[in-house]
């Protein structure tokens, strides 16, 4: 079966006794033991049948053998990070979400876990940091906001021949257009926040992994730390799913253009989006169906900023993506916030930096409203002497 | 204000812009911002959401706390909780804590280098001899699950403070309706509001309460940075279960206390433990400590046969995992609560093969009484399943 059917049939004929198309929102939190034996169902925290039927689409959708959905991306990694003990070393992208930065070297470096953060693109540089108590590589492809991406095939070699697991996020690009596991990888993470949910009204992380053993473990875990997706954020997760194809087409079309149109703006230093990247482009050709509808871009000026962000009339100035509306962050402010200056600048994120999620709105008023802002922040910086 | 109050008016009631007697649901799960320099309060759900926040504030009301935290389930409470502590810190916990937390603390949190000792927290000597050097908190379930038995908070806290431990009371089975923590001197309060703060088998949902701003400031980082937050739609739910908690409480518990009694005199049951009951050890510290016993009662009914054929023979209250709803609940710990728990160490607790617990709802009681009577006089053993619906 093809992804979009997959996606447009997600909860459908699992409902026998009523047939309903639509999969219903079970609330209970306890199922009764009929007859003195438990239907598979025993306490929500475990196994509710709504949040099953999301996690067996995702785990279908991403070709592993288990899905898990958590109350959000933070809580999906977290969950996973138990499978790992006291004295343990992961390797970490260097580029990658200031959430998952944050929880790494501000909680669980606390529990002696410890953290190598390398460039994942130069596998050299991944095979030196490899130390005898490694236990997994940390990936994100497309990265977070500098949007690099990783050859997935060479990096689960490698992990495989040094018997490390992979563990993938995959949030910017969701199994519409790359599947981390046919690469290799153990476990794939969303924040289903984002292009999954594609609303921008559901918090939500989700697991899948690949293996029994494996999924055992992490089925524990889920259930042992309890940071389990409510049915209703299932039920809502699973009605933008259906719609995920159609949108991800659009976002990737809208991204291209605006990418482009920002490549030849005056104000614009330089446009990060897999296309302008020759390297990137042809891993990404291999591996993936296209683009992701995020990319960063950094202005030539760091007054411009603020002018610029203000002035947006279309696009709203907020920290999330992958919505259907279109949403502009700055990384050094808000997502990145809790990553030290030192390794913001290492990595390339500065003040002048801006991300971008398009979304499904017509190209044309997106193109007119970054136009638009730009121009003005330009004015008023000159006005004002600060250029 | 009395609490029965606090819980229908407690700021949180009503949405700002528009008068509604309902906090609405916030879906969103970022906010624009208006501008760079001066940001909202609101930037991304994880962080801070409206309905959240309601309940948040809500329950630190309720709890006499300075600030409330939601969180996707009781453990998830729990599991950020203990993320306050870090390797090499060793907890003192009660020894017949729910089993999901011995779970937790026993298979995830000692290979990240938390020491736990499982103490009768009832005995304080025991738990002032346990304490060492790298000792950084006491974990407390009071009443325990499932024997109810009660430890004595305020004097819990003062050993604490003298050993600067961190204190942390898990205070599901009697809510802040009956008991308040924080006013004895206990620094944390957590819930599983899966029970009876949400009272209604339709929400998972956890809450923390602190008492002081620099544990808050902890917490509140924690939460953002795990993650493990409570849905906006449960977030409501569990609002408006709180709505009603005083009266369910109440009527709950009356019942609770009738049944036991009547359980007492009951020759098929060998023993009853409720606080509520004179017979009960923790009778009296409960009474001073608490302002109720709360509606979940143990009884011990001799063998695994004995416990499995009420299970198979009662027709009110669901035979489940889980208490603390409008409908009663029955449960079998050996193979529900505590099957995560080794049966020799079970034992050891006094969790027997015939224990049953109880978890009282608002069904008649009269009704509840007659239900257990044909359960518990069937002389027979044969009895099957098919005198279930
Ligand atoms: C790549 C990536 N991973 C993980 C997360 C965390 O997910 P959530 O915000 O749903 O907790 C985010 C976003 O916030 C993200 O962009
Ligand atoms: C006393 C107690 N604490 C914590 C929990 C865990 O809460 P939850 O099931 O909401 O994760 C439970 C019940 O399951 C409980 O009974």
């Amino acid at each position: 079966m093809r992804i979009e059917t997959h996606l447009a049939q997600i909860g459908t004929k699992k409902e026998p006794k009523t047939g309903a198309i639509n999969f219903p929102v079970y609330f209970a939190t306890a199922y009764e033991h009929i007859g003195g034996v438990s239907t598979g169902f025993d306490y929500t925290r475990t196994a509710n049948p709504t949040r099953q039927v999301l996690e067996q689409s995702i785990a279908a959708l991403e070709e592993g053998d288990a899905g898990f959905a958590c109350s959000s991306g933070m809580a999906a990694i977290q969950t996973v990070m138990g499978l790992f003990s006291q004295g343990d070393h992961l390797i970490v992208s260097l580029d990658l979400y200031g959430g998952t930065y944050r929880l790494f070297e501000q909680v669980l470096s606390r529990y002696g876990l410890t953290f190598s953060w390398v460039d994942l693109r130069d596998l050299s540089q991944v095979e030196q940091a490899i130390q005898p108590n490694t236990k997994a590589i940390f990936i994100e492809t497309l990265t977070n906001p500098l949007i690099q991406v990783i050859n997935l095939e060479e990096i689960c070699q490698l992990a495989k021949r040094q018997q490390l697991l992979t563990i993938v996020d995959n949030t910017f690009m969701t199994p519409y257009l790359q599947q981390p596991i046919k690469w290799g990888a153990d476990i794939v993470l969303h924040s289903a926040t984002k292009y999954l949910g594609g609303h921008n009204d559901v918090l939500a992380g989700l697991i899948v992994s690949k293996g029994e053993e494996l999924s055992e473990r992490i089925g524990f875990l889920h259930n042992s730390i309890g940071a389990t997706l409510a049915p209703l954020d299932a039920w809502l997760l699973m009605r933008g799913m259906k719609t995920l194809a159609l949108r991800m087409n659009q976002h990737l079309a809208n991204a291209r253009e605006l990418a482009l149109f920002l490549n030849q703006h005056p104000l614009v230093e330089k446009v990060f989006y897999p296309s302008f990247d020759p390297e990137g482009r042809q891993i990404l050709t291999k591996q993936a169906r296209g683009f992701s509808g995020i990319f960063s871009f950094r202005l030539k000026d760091e007054n411009l900023v603020r002018p610029f962000l203000e002035h947006l009339e279309v696009i709203s100035f907020a920290e999330s993506l992958g919505g259907v509306e279109s949403l502009i962050t700055h990384p050094a402010t808000q997502t990145h916030a809790d990553m030290p200056d030192e390794l913001c600048q290492k990595i390339g994120i500065c003040g002048r930096l801006v991300r971008i999620s398009v979304g499904i709105e017509h190209i044309e008023d997106l193109q007119q409203d970054i136009a638009q802002a730009l121009k003005k922040a330009d004015q008023i910086i000159r006005r004002s002497g600060l250029s | 204000m009395k609490k029965e109050t606090i819980a229908l008016h407690n700021g949180n009631e009503i949405d700002p812009y528009t008068g509604a007697a309902s906090i609405p649901i916030y879906q969103a799960s970022t906010y624009h911002q208006f501008s760079l320099e001066h940001p909202n309060q609101f930037d991304y759900a994880r962080s801070g959401n409206p309905t959240r926040e309601a309940l948040e504030n809500a329950i630190a009301k309720l709890e006499g706390g300075c600030r409330g935290f939601a969180f996707a389930s009781g453990m998830a409470a729990i599991s950020t909780t203990f993320l306050l502590f870090s390797h090499n810190d060793h907890l003192i916990v009660s020894k017949d804590v729910y089993g999901g937390t011995y779970r937790l603390l026993t298979q995830v949190l000692t290979r990240l280098g938390i020491e736990v000792t499982f103490v009768d927290t009832t005995d304080l000597q025991a738990v002032e001899a346990a304490i060492r050097p790298n000792t950084k908190g006491i974990y407390i379930e009071t009443p325990s699950n499932p024997l109810l038995k009660v430890s004595n908070l305020s004097l819990l806290a003062e050993l604490a403070k003298a050993y600067q431990l961190l204190t942390i009371v898990d205070n599901t089975f009697l809510t802040p309706y009956y008991q308040q923590p924080l006013k004895l001197g206990i620094d944390v309060v957590v819930h599983s509001a899966t029970k009876f703060i949400g009272g209604h088998s339709d929400v998972v949902a956890g809450l923390v309460v602190v008492k002081e701003d620099e544990i808050a400031e902890k917490i509140s980082f924690l939460q953002n940075s795990f993650g493990a937050i409570l849905g906006v739609q449960d977030s409501w739910l569990i609002l408006r279960g709180l709505k009603t908690l005083p009266v369910r409480m109440k009527n709950s518990s009356k019942s609770a206390k009738v049944i036991a009694d009547w359980l007492e005199q009951h020759p098929a049951v060998q023993r009853v433990y409720y606080t509520g009951l004179e017979s009960h050890e923790g009778h009296k510290l409960q009474a001073e400590q608490a302002s109720g016993h709360g509606a979940v009662l143990s009884f011990d009914v001799g063998s695994e046969e004995k416990a499995k054929q009420i299970l198979n023979r009662v027709r009110l209250p669901l035979v489940a995992v889980s208490l603390g709803a409008v409908e009663s609940i029955l449960s079998y710990p050996a193979m529900m609560s505590h099957a995560s728990m080794p049966r020799e160490v079970r034992l050891q607790y006094g969790i027997s093969d015939g224990l049953l617990r109880l978890s009282v709802g608002l069904e008649d009681v009269e009704d509840l009484i007659a239900d257990l009577e044909q359960a518990l006089s069937v002389k027979s053993l044969l009895v099957t399943s098919e005198g279930r619906r």
